[in-house]
């Protein structure tokens, strides 16, 4: 676990860089996030990705897997590794602060 | 006043419920139908070694209604859907059947046609899946028949049913080769989506030294975005590209279709969601499910759903009764993990503790994550207990729903987290 400013706020992020504490996130942190995931600018495509995956976390517990988010968004798995080239799911979740998608058990 | 439960699926979840129910309570009490469209019960632990010229196909296939005790209404039938508000089943041919209470157990199916490519060129020439029977007969042919070059072993996506296949898949295609002496011509990979060789952190770290010293290549994080079995290559949604000779895929899994067609039982991917440990459908109180059907966080194999059955069977009968459910299952999974060689490794974890070294199920018994014989032994012998015990709804002394704690050396859990899970709910 290490301790990262992000915004001038600092949270707590675990050893693979989710938020431990998702309710410690704010809109204003998620550009930063994405540079650091080497994504320059978040544009309104991405702003969708990572409100929906924050409301399905907030709604079920955990955010959906790729599969489920091109089913339920109707965004195709190969238009959002376009937005998130280093895996969708993973990180819109990381931009979102919430944890890991737990698809795979 | 006779109640009726309705069963969909006669596989290992619906046996175990409907056989179980139909012990503990008398005829004029509760009526028992289960509905599948086959009669066709197949022994899928047994798939893995068809390929392999160790299991053969016809002896893996039983008739469903023969599992079934004496007093139990076996419909063959497919379902069109569940109409939860009316509480009531509509099977293929129309008919519809009233439940004061359902339980879903149709298990998991293959969709292969939801990835690109992978029911194109190739499919069933070079591109196989030993997921189903007709799959895993025509890989026996492709791999007798195969004289070296590249085998890819390739998950689309989680979840998949018994998540540890494809390593063992893997492990036995060492062995294979070597036995036919040509292992030094044949390169094996292992192409997965998970970041390791394991969803669980102990063992995916041992799971993985062990495909390391066995000369197979794990490449991690692969997506796989399209099969093009005509030029024999792997395409992930990242751009990254492996080619093969030979591709053992195991295709995306999703909830039997009639979910789909029955508006709030299913998710996205048709499994039904559940409360994680009285196994109650979140769709209505009187819906409950039963392994691979079920979307909750454990894996999807024959172990969880032989637990999970325990569960069902007495909640089922606690609804009706109007009585309190029983939280009792703890996600335990129990896995024999083949490894070639006349050997296995056995795995046991539950929601809370993830596999570890040690002993199942006390200091004395099996060795856990750990190669040997006697897991082999276990592994063969399991075929008769799973026809003759755990289908009939037996209890199968060591093999009870609760996880063992007393032989796992529990000190490799690092995390406090899973410490105050212990010390919380734990036997010594």
């Amino acid at each position: 676990m290490t301790t990262s400013t992000i915004a001038s706020h600092d949270v707590e992020l675990n050893d693979e860089g989710f938020f431990v504490h998702p309710e410690d996130w704010t809109e204003e942190m998620a550009p930063e996030i994405a540079r650091r995931e080497g994504i320059e600018e978040l544009t309104p495509a991405h702003w969708q990705v990572v409100r929906f995956m924050r409301s399905e976390y907030l709604d079920k517990g955990t955010g959906p897997t790729v599969r489920v988010l091109a089913k339920t968004s109707g965004v195709s798995v190969k238009e959002l590794y376009e937005l998130f080239p280093k895996g969708p799911a993973k990180v819109a979740a990381k931009i979102a602060g919430i944890p890991k998608p737990r698809g795979c058990i | 006043m006779t109640r009726h439960v309705a069963v969909l699926g006669a596989g290992t979840g619906g046996t175990v419920v409907a056989n179980r129910l139909r012990r503990a309570h008398p005829q004029d009490e509760l009526a028992i139908t289960v509905v599948d469209q086959d009669d066709r019960h197949l022994y899928q632990p047994g798939l893995l070694f068809v390929p392999f010229g160790l299991a053969h196909p016809e002896d893996l296939v039983r008739p469903r209604r023969r599992q079934l005790r004496h007093g139990i209404e076996f419909r063959e039938q497919p379902v069109d859907h569940v109409d939860i508000e009316a509480r009531r089943v509509v099977l293929g041919d129309g008919s519809v059947l009233a439940y004061d209470a359902l339980v879903v157990a149709s298990g998991a199916v293959l969709v292969p046609e939801e990835t690109e490519g992978l029911t194109g060129a190739g499919w069933m020439e070079r591109v196989f899946t030993f997921y189903s029977l007709e799959g895993a007969r025509a890989l026996a042919g492709a791999l007798a028949a195969f004289g070296g070059g590249r085998l890819v072993v390739n998950v689309v996506d989680m979840p998949i049913k018994c998540p540890v296949a494809p390593l063992e898949f893997c492990f036995l295609a060492d062995w294979y080769f070597r036995e036919h002496g040509i292992r030094d011509q044949v390169e094996l990979v292992l192409a997965t989506p998970l970041d390791g060789a394991f969803t669980k952190p102990v063992a995916s770290a041992r799971l993985g030294g062990m495909l390391g010293d066995k000369g197979i290549t794990v490449v991690t994080e692969f997506n796989t975005g399209e099969v093009d079995g005509e030029h024999g290559r792997l395409i992930g949604y990242d751009g990254r590209e492996i080619g093969f000779d030979l591709a053992v895929v195991v295709p995306l899994h999703g909830g039997a279709p009639y979910v789909g067609r029955s508006p709030g039982l299913g998710d996205e991917l048709n499994f039904v969601p559940a409360d994680e440990h009285t196994l109650q459908a979140k769709a209505a109180p009187e819906v409950f499910v039963i392994g691979d059907a079920a979307n909750i966080p454990t894996s999807k194999a024959g172990s969880v759903t032989h637990f999970e059955g325990e569960t069902v069977a007495a909640n089922v009968a606690a609804f009706l009764e109007g009585k309190p459910l029983s939280p009792g299952f703890d996600g335990h999974a129990n896995c024999f993990i083949e490894t070639g060689f006349g050997k296995a490794l056995l795995i046991d974890f539950n929601y809370d503790t993830e596999p570890l070294p040690g002993h199942y199920p006390t200091a004395f018994g099996l060795p856990l994550l750990k190669e040997s014989r006697l897991n082999h032994l276990g592994k063969l012998m399991f075929e008769s207990l799973y026809w003759h015990s755990l289908l009939p709804g037996h209890d199968i002394p060591g093999f009870g729903a609760e996880m063992p704690r007393a032989g796992k050396h529990l000190s490799h859990l690092s995390h406090l987290s899973h410490l105050s899970h212990l010390s919380q709910g734990g036997q010594p």
